[in-house]
């Protein structure tokens, strides 16, 4: 550093003088320039020599540079008055067609297209104004000290230690134990909370245990609400299945001395989002596992439509393969063993709904679900 | 024409030279090359002369891999009671025949007249009981069709593998489930009777006729619908949208960001 600040570059190229530089400052280099003290740190390379720009040297770069950034600013202006002229003048609710963007709401592409315009105008116009014509020569402005005055630092110490002594917390052993145990343990409420969850556990392990499904409810087609005779079912057939009942009185609450098997004081979409199944029907002689057969009827399987991995609802079934897709993260199911996975995150197989026949051929359940459906959950194990 | 000859050794004289070649070899073939489609035979056949025609279509284009009497082969499966409606798809969307063996026969340029169609599908429907082809009123004429209850139907069985706006998706090793767009009803209608290749089947009593007609419409109301928003980058979902912003959003902001870096020479 030379006596008046500034710093000579390697290469002789001073940089500008600057006023605030009193030569007195914390200097940025820590003293690493070129042949001083610490020899085996990289040279400072000082800044780059200017260039002069071609607007800086050449008048008429410079008014070509002009004219440039006038236009932008006037295309700026081409774009709002155009926006202004589109909202007075066109009617809502116009479509034209767009070749690559199809039937585009007319007034909503010009506005869009102008305002574009308007703010890309002066964007680009400042941009390249300062890139062009406001001067470029790179300042390095001196940081200043950051520490206080000695004597001020001391005087926050001495105010503190006279606040300390004047609270008499060092005379006072009881105020400090408790105060520093009331501090100690305010965190706890959150702790617990992050530990143990947010739900009413014993509550929403009923609700994630049971689904809509019980012994006897007839199997509905979703979204028209038909019960299914088993005949129907023809080979390759899949429906989309919901109980019966689902839809019946939301948000029930039992009367005086009425208990509820499950999920009838639940609104209908969560009913539906635990009670989806998919029903299939497989030649008998696809199956892989006896299960399937048992708890199917000739060859009509039921499986929960709800992902053991994240609840997506598992409806892609392949009829050539029997592999049961589901759209979200791509988990495979086999539908001839079990819906065991044979593919993607899933982790458990989908569980089966054991279905019958009722006296007039239509398929119903023979039981609930015999596990939980859908994604793991805490007290769950796997 | 001295002109031209001092031009001659133009660099785009090879090119200009090159395309004029090509087409006039390609508008040559084009014009006496045969032509495929064999002519219709007369009108008003009547059912059996049907059958017969249809059995001779069979024999000549289908035999191949669908064996002699159409029992099947190793290389196609028996048409034995598929119906008329498999035919009337399979052919009328250009799936058969197959150009090659495939992980799954797409949608092509149909081969035969609207006539030799129906003399197939008769002869297949003479085969076995399988499903026919659909009344017109259920795929031709919409009007007064319930839309809503059409995209009710549509969502809970159709979406999870042609998308929620019948765009298609991707199904297992290869496999997918086609794009729905500007399809005819008719088709639309013997894909959910008969289910094509993965598709599972939605017969009459899982989907009425009058559901399916309202499901045609829906598609149909689909195929109107417009852009408001702009394009809808094929209505492929999120991961559409994060491709064109991973792939042309992002390079356009850092684009910018290297210029307003840059110092102007």
């Amino acid at each position: 550093m030379n006596a008046t600040g500034s710093h000579p570059g390697p290469d002789g190229h001073a940089r500008p003088e600057n006023p605030h530089v009193t030569g007195n400052e914390v200097s940025l280099d820590h003293g690493h320039v070129a042949g001083v003290e610490v020899a085996d740190r990289f040279e400072n390379p000082g800044l780059p020599p200017h260039k002069l720009r071609h607007a800086d040297v050449d008048p008429k770069a410079a008014k070509r540079a002009e004219i440039q950034v006038a236009s932008m600013f006037a295309l700026s202006i081409v774009g709002t008055v155009g926006f202004l002229v589109a909202y007075f003048t066109i009617p809502m609710h116009k479509y034209v067609w767009i070749p690559w963007f199809g039937n585009l709401d007319l007034l909503h592409t010009l506005f869009g297209v102008f305002m574009g315009l308007s703010l890309l105008g002066i964007g680009l116009g400042a941009v390249h104004w300062a890139k062009t014509l406001m001067p470029d020569a790179e300042v390095v402005e001196e940081r200043h000290p950051i520490a206080s005055p000695q004597d001020s630092r001391q005087g926050v110490i001495d105010t503190l230690g006279r606040g300390a002594e004047q609270s008499q917390i060092g005379r006072r052993p009881l105020i400090k134990v408790a105060g520093g145990a009331a501090l100690g343990i305010f965190a706890l409420p959150m702790v617990v909370q992050l530990v143990g969850g947010l739900g009413p556990m014993g509550e929403a392990e009923r609700e994630l245990r049971n689904t809509f499904w019980r012994k006897g409810l007839r199997l509905m087609t979703d979204p028209e609400g038909r019960p299914i005779k088993a005949e129907d079912v023809t080979m390759g057939s899949v429906y989309h299945v919901l109980p019966e009942g689902i839809y019946d009185d939301p948000k029930q609450k039992p009367n005086e001395g009425q208990v509820f098997e499950h999920d009838q004081d639940l609104g209908v979409l969560e009913r539906k989002a635990k009670a989806a199944v998919l029903l299939m029907r497989l030649p008998s002689a696809a199956f892989v596992s006896s299960k399937a057969r048992d708890w199917g009827y000739q060859g009509i399987v039921a499986y929960s439509k709800i992902c053991t991995h994240a609840g997506c609802p598992v409806g892609l079934y392949e009829q050539q393969t029997h592999h049961l897709l589901c759209p979200c993260h791509q988990s495979t199911f086999d539908v001839t063993n079990d819906c065991e996975v044979i593919f993607g995150p899933a982790r458990r197989a989908l569980p089966q709904l054991k279905i019958t026949v009722d006296s007039q051929g239509y398929l119903i359940a023979d039981d609930g679900f015999a596990e939980p459906v859908g994604p793991s959950f805490w007290t769950r194990k796997r | 024409m001295k002109s031209l000859a001092a031009r001659r050794r133009h660099p785009a004289a090879f090119a200009l030279l090159l395309m004029l070649g090509l087409l006039i070899t390609g508008g040559m073939y084009a014009a006496f090359a045969p032509t495929t489609t064999a002519q219709a035979t007369a009108p008003a056949a009547t059912a059996a002369e049907e059958v017969k025609a249809g059995e001779m279509l069979f024999l000549a284009n289908c035999s191949t891999c669908h064996g002699i009497n159409a029992v099947g082969t190793k290389e196609g499966p028996s048409l034995i009671g598929v119906g008329a409606a498999s035919v009337d798809f399979q052919v009328g969307t250009g799936r058969m025949p197959l150009p090659q063996a495939n992980v799954q026969a797409v949608r092509n340029t149909v081969q035969y007249t609207d006539e030799q169609i129906k003399q197939m599908a008769a002869y297949v429907a003479s085969l076995g009981p399988g499903p026919a082809i659909p009344d017109a009123k259920y795929t031709d004429d919409l009007e007064g069709a319930n839309v809503s209850r059409g995209g009710d139907i549509f969502r809970v069985n159709c979406s999870m593998c042609h998308n929620y706006a019948g765009s298609g998706g991707a199904l297992t090793r290869g496999k997918f489930a086609p794009p729905l767009r500007s399809i005819e009803g008719k088709h639309l209608y013997e894909a959910m009777l008969t289910g094509p290749q993965s598709m599972p089947v939605f017969n009459d009593q899982n989907i009425t006729p009058d559901e399916k007609r309202d499901v045609i419409a829906y598609m149909h109301e689909l195929d109107k619908a417009n852009n408001p928003g702009g394009n809808s980058l094929g209505s492929f979902g999120p991961v559409g949208d994060g491709y064109f912003l991973w792939l042309i959003g992002m390079p356009i902001m850092l684009g910018a960001a290297v210029w307003l870096g840059r110092k102007a020479a």
